[in-house]
């Protein structure tokens, strides 16, 4: 299973994601990310935009590498890997 | 009198309420979200907002409660295979008939929900949502799910049904500076006026295109540029490429239009078929923002006047009103109860909204002044909210 973290400000739009382990079923970032909106309806719309591409200032990690695919989220996660969701730091 | 006031504010939705004739500013709603716009349906009470989220991307809220909870209204999305092209400015090499000269697609996304409006009474559920990339939504229920308007999305001005394939003629659309915040250029529907007396019959305003109209409920769209005038083109008198910052018209006197355009203040009594511009720099009366009309008298608008659209600062130092109440052939100045030395206000192209005899407006620098007698005297009722991207009656 892979584990997804997240920053604290989602909490905001999702409580329900708050104060749990999120782990989800191995696969793409995509898929792992699409598996969290199982859990939390309209997640995805707050980090992916309609053509499922990562916003702009939104930034996710696989373990500790930053993802490379942002338009189609096709980075595989390792079997016990971390999905980390980050706010971009673009502001001041 | 209204009874209340929304703001859309850079740190979220604020409504004032008139209690004993005060005017009372309740808790923030949205609270640390940018609101580019907050409005109340007349026809249900429903209040919506259209938050800016820096990261979590352009959202539609609602609340059926008079703001007591919000709900997202998710469904503001651009349907698969919708595309744009992507304008540049062109550089000093610039060579049209080179590959770099050729149409760039771009698959399209919502940046921004710039403006709500609301159905006439007799289409319950109706209601328009206009984009930044130049995409006008439609929805039949209530903001439940929206559609893209196709037609307008496909209109020839744009390049054509982009759908369907490759352009079939030029796009003549350009960018508004108010997408750059979103790291691109291009275009947006900040204005959509909805004639009371048919609800098929509609215009909207596109920064930078200019004015459309439909008569046929958005089956078709035509250009109501005629008269307008652009001083950053050669051609001055252009089918394309206006700017309009505000297109309103009179509730009252639907045939008449205003315009608050980059290039000056444009008045049309026929239905947009003509623009006329009365803009009379020697008072002040040029560029601005917003704009807003009486709710009977067609020849009756209000203006906030600004100094050049290289500075965006106030005229002098000293923040005042225009209005004129013969078409704009003459406008008289308003100083009494704004602040005359160091203000450095400016109002947003939604920051203003008149109401019987009331008129209202909210600025950049977190201001917020009332008049009560039609834009000649006026109080402040706050000078320390966010800075101001929209103010509404309701």
């Amino acid at each position: 299973m892979i584990t997804v973290a997240m920053t604290s400000h989602l909490y905001r739009f999702f409580p329900e994601l708050e104060s749990r382990e999120i782990t989800v079923p191995a696969g793409s970032v995509a898929e792992v990310l699409r598996a969290v909106n199982d859990f939390a309806p309209g997640f995805t719309d707050y980090v992916l935009d309609e053509r499922g591409a990562l916003r702009r200032h939104v930034l996710v990690a696989v373990n500790k590498t930053i993802l490379v695919d942002r338009k189609t989220l096709t980075d595989r996660v390792p079997e016990d890997g971390m999905v980390y969701v980050f706010q971009a730091l673009t502001g001041g | 009198m209204p009874n209340t006031i929304l703001l859309g504010t850079r740190k979220g939705t604020v409504i004032l309420e008139r209690k004993n004739s005060q005017w009372q500013p309740q808790p923030i709603m949205h609270e640390g979200i940018p609101v580019c716009y907050a409005a109340r349906d007349p026809r249900d009470g429903t209040l919506w907002a259209s938050l800016d989220h820096g990261h979590w991307g352009p959202k539609l809220s609602r609340s059926r409660d008079g703001g007591a909870t919000w709900q997202d209204a998710l469904s503001v999305k651009y349907p698969e295979g919708a595309r744009h092209i992507v304008q540049y400015l062109p550089t000093p090499d610039f060579d049209p008939e080179s590959p770099q000269g050729q149409p760039e697609y771009k698959n399209s996304t919502v940046y921004k929900i710039w403006n709500i409006a609301f159905g006439s009474s007799s289409q319950p559920g109706r209601l328009y949502a206009g984009t930044i990339p130049g995409g006008l939504f439609v929805s039949d229920d209530g903001g439940d799910s929206w559609e893209l308007n196709r037609p307008l999305w496909n209109h020839e001005s744009r390049g054509g049904d982009l759908f369907a394939g490759e352009a079939t003629s030029r796009n003549q659309w350009g960018g508004t500076p108010a997408s750059i915040d979103y790291g691109v250029f291009e275009p947006g529907i900040h204005s959509i006026v909805i004639d009371p007396r048919d609800s098929e019959h509609l215009y909207v305003a596109v920064s930078s295109a200019g004015v459309l109209e439909t008569t046929d409920g958005g089956k078709s769209w035509a250009s109501r540029n005629r008269g307008m005038l652009m001083d950053y083109l050669p051609d001055p008198q252009a089918e394309w490429g206006h700017d309009p910052h505000f297109v309103t018209a009179c509730p009252g006197q639907p045939d008449h239009l205003w315009q608050q355009n980059h290039c000056g203040v444009f008045y049309s009594k026929d239905g947009a078929q003509t623009w006329k511009k009365v803009s009379v720099p020697e008072v002040g009366v040029h560029f601005g923002f917003p704009i807003a009309a009486d709710a009977q008298d067609g020849r009756t608008a209000w203006v906030l006047p600004a100094r050049a659209d290289s500075e965006r600062m106030t005229i002098d130092g000293g923040l005042f009103v225009a209005r004129t109440t013969d078409g704009g052939q003459s406008w008289q100045s308003f100083r009494s109860g704004l602040p005359q030395n160091n203000a450095y206000d400016i109002v947003y192209r939604h920051g203003l909204d008149a109401a019987g005899d009331c008129v209202c407006f909210g600025s950049t620098t977190g201001n917020l002044y009332l008049s009560e007698d039609r834009g000649e005297n006026w109080q402040c009722l706050g000078n320390n909210f966010p800075p101001v991207y929209s103010v509404r009656f309701s």
